[in-house]
């Protein structure tokens, strides 16, 4: 049998915690540059805002009822995701994080009979422990798993949060209740095609024949999702990823940029965040690919966005932020276009290699040790100080362009001086 | 594949008891595990439905702070003439959070405002130490939340009622019946304080 446990509006419930005045209160919760909505409470939810929705078009609504709104703080939800991952790591034999806010279990070995205690015993410690209601989900496979815990969050008081299905009855029945687009897997373009077909829930898409998904439904990958439909595991747990393939930093910039001086300090402030995330896991890259996009006044008023990138490839693999900065610069000179109006910029880092592993070639001097000394000390101090106090002087020093975050509460856990303080 | 995930772990036995089997980590005491399979640690405590883990059970060898260390963060002498004698003796070095933290997932650093604990030395400005995972017992110091705002405070449970009680002659005992907005965040473990500022 294989579990996931969800948090329940996991950044809404993270603001909820070091704030109790906000228990039973909606919340909502905005993305990078106060954009968009990114989580909500389900009080939120009934007063009709939408998820995903721009901010400015709610903003009457939230105003009018009094609604909590926060822009997002990813070192309060990054602490607290790794605090629910841990708990869940003590108490399942395997787990495999998915994403920050949910983490699938093997509970291969588990007593059949135990599973609803066990799982009810998993989701009150997590919420004990570390203050984040989680719902829990549990059945033979991972897509059915995901069926049992949206039926659970939907249902908080009737299911404690904990839903289990094992035998056929209790999965026909979560089937039917479920509409094809709630499927794990199904995306909107494939369920209006299944709605075509008159397939409207979960139950018609599992009595669909092999042959007729792998038709119409995305060859092998559709007729995966109807095997774990059908109770049969298909998507097997994975090993948690250790290095991660490419690193990309991109950001919408708080306000237009027009200077190419403003431009160079966003990009190499992106490259010293995005080689602070190489050197944290022991890579070198060999490309760098930067892209800019502006917005510019073309057809009297009509503003359109458009993309500029270009990449190069690096001579030997490197982590060090000056190297990486002094690559990279040129091309920002050749992407610039004087009068434009920058919106975004964004850098890629890419053909990650392990740091131990770089091919020098002929003509490069080996990075010497000092340099990488250097890059350990800034890293030491950044860590543990605060935020960038030690950085290249090319990535600026005033950032007019940094990213919008008025509504953002203090980092509790992160931080000595923004503790929660109490009376 | 399995092997390898399990490497990266805490270690695990399974514990059978009739015809079920559990997995449990090693840092569990034995009696826990039993408390897993009966459930008996579910105890229902004003409207909240909380697990009390008592610390003496649970973390017998358990998870304290940051264990991740690597043998090169053992110093040694370097010493160019004859090795240093106490080269083979040489530990880690104390680390605070191995002491001070027992659960390092429910584990939660606060700042006191005002004098409500003075008496207890608690004072202005000190660091508390809030642990989630233990059980607030009658006596003990813990985190209060009264209608939405947080509050340290000593925590009396008798018979028929519940108290929380500031340690300041200024302010009075605050009874908590059922009316009351009235949860425990966590109980206080240590204060770290500065003596020099």
């Amino acid at each position: 049998m294989k579990a996931i446990v969800d948090c329940n509006s996991f950044y809404a419930s993270c603001e909820r915690l070091f704030k109790p005045s906000l228990r039973n209160k909606p919340v909502v919760v905005l993305s990078n540059n106060d954009g968009c909505i990114v989580s909500r409470t389900d009080e939120a939810k009934a007063l009709g805002i939408r998820m995903a929705g721009p901010y400015y078009q709610n903003k009457e609504e939230i105003l009018k009822n009094n609604v909590a709104v926060f822009s997002s703080n990813y070192h309060l939800y990054g602490d607290l995701s790794k605090r629910v991952m841990d708990t869940l790591r003590l108490l399942a034999p395997v787990v495999e994080v998915y994403s920050v806010d949910e983490s699938f279990l093997d509970l291969t070995g588990i007593d059949e009979e135990k599973l609803y205690d066990y799982s009810l015993f998993v989701k009150q410690t997590t919420e004990l422990w570390t203050g984040i209601p989680v719902s829990v989900g549990v059945a033979p496979t991972k897509v059915l798993s995901k069926v049992a815990n949206r039926l659970a969050k939907k249902d908080k008081i009737g299911t404690k949060g904990v839903m289990v299905l094992q035998t056929p009855e209790q999965q026909m029945e979560a089937l039917e209740r479920t509409a094809v687009e709630d499927i794990w897997g199904v995306g909107g373009a494939n369920s209006k095609k299944l709605r075509m077909f008159n397939i409207n829930t979960a139950w018609d898409l599992r009595n669909m024949s092999e042959e007729w998904v792998r038709k119409n439904l995305g060859g092998i990958v559709g007729v995966r999702l109807v095997k774990e439909l059908n109770g049969m595991p298909c998507i097997e747990m994975k090993d948690p990823l250790t290095t991660k393939k490419m690193i990309a930093t991109t950001r919408m910039f708080g306000k237009p940029v027009y200077e190419l001086n403003e431009l160079k300090e966003a990009v190499a402030t992106y490259i010293a965040r995005a080689a602070e995330k190489l050197r944290r896991q022991n890579s070198a890259a060999g490309s760098v690919s930067v892209f800019v996009v502006n917005s510019d006044n073309r057809n009297y008023g009509h503003y359109e966005p458009s993309y500029r990138s270009t990449y190069i490839l690096l001579s030997a693999a490197t982590s060090l932020t000056n190297v990486l900065t002094a690559q990279v610069m040129p091309l920002v000179d050749a992407l610039y276009n004087k009068g434009s109006k920058y919106i975004k910029a964004g850098i890629v880092l890419g053909n990650i290699v392990p740091s131990d592993m770089i091919q020098f070639s002929l003509f490069e001097p080996p990075e010497n040790v000092n340099a990488k000394k250097l890059m350990s000390v800034i890293d030491n101090i950044n860590f543990s100080m605060c935020n960038d106090i030690l950085k290249f002087a090319s990535s600026g020093t005033k950032r007019n362009w940094k990213m919008r975050q008025e509504m953002r509460s203090q980092r509790f856990t992160t931080k000595w001086d923004e503790l929660c303080l109490v009376k | 594949m399995r092997d390898r995930q399990f490497n990266n772990r805490i270690p695990y036995f399974t514990f059978y008891i009739g015809y079920s089997t559990f997995y449990i980590p090693l840092s569990f005491s034995k009696k826990f595990a039993e408390e897993i399979y009966s459930l008996k640690f579910t105890k229902i405590f004003s409207n909240l439905n909380r697990i009390h883990m008592e610390l003496e059970q649970f973390f017998s060898a358990g998870y304290r702070g940051s264990k991740a260390f690597k043998q090169l963060d053992v110093p040694n002498a370097d010493a160019t003439g004859f090795g240093s004698p106490t080269d083979d003796y040489m530990d880690r070095g104390i680390d605070l959070n191995e002491q001070l933290i027992r659960n390092k997932p429910a584990t939660f650093f606060m700042k006191v405002q005002g004098s409500s604990m003075i008496n207890a030395c608690i004072h202005h400005g000190d660091i508390v130490i809030v642990d989630r995972s233990i059980k607030p017992e009658s006596g003990k110091i813990i985190i209060a939340v009264i209608d939405g705002e947080m509050l340290i405070r000593r925590f009396e449970k008798t018979m028929n009622r519940i108290r929380l009680i500031p340690e300041t002659p200024k302010l009075s005992p605050m009874e908590i019946n059922h009316e009351s907005d009235f949860s425990i965040w966590g109980v206080v473990t240590y204060v770290i304080k500065s003596l020099t500022v």
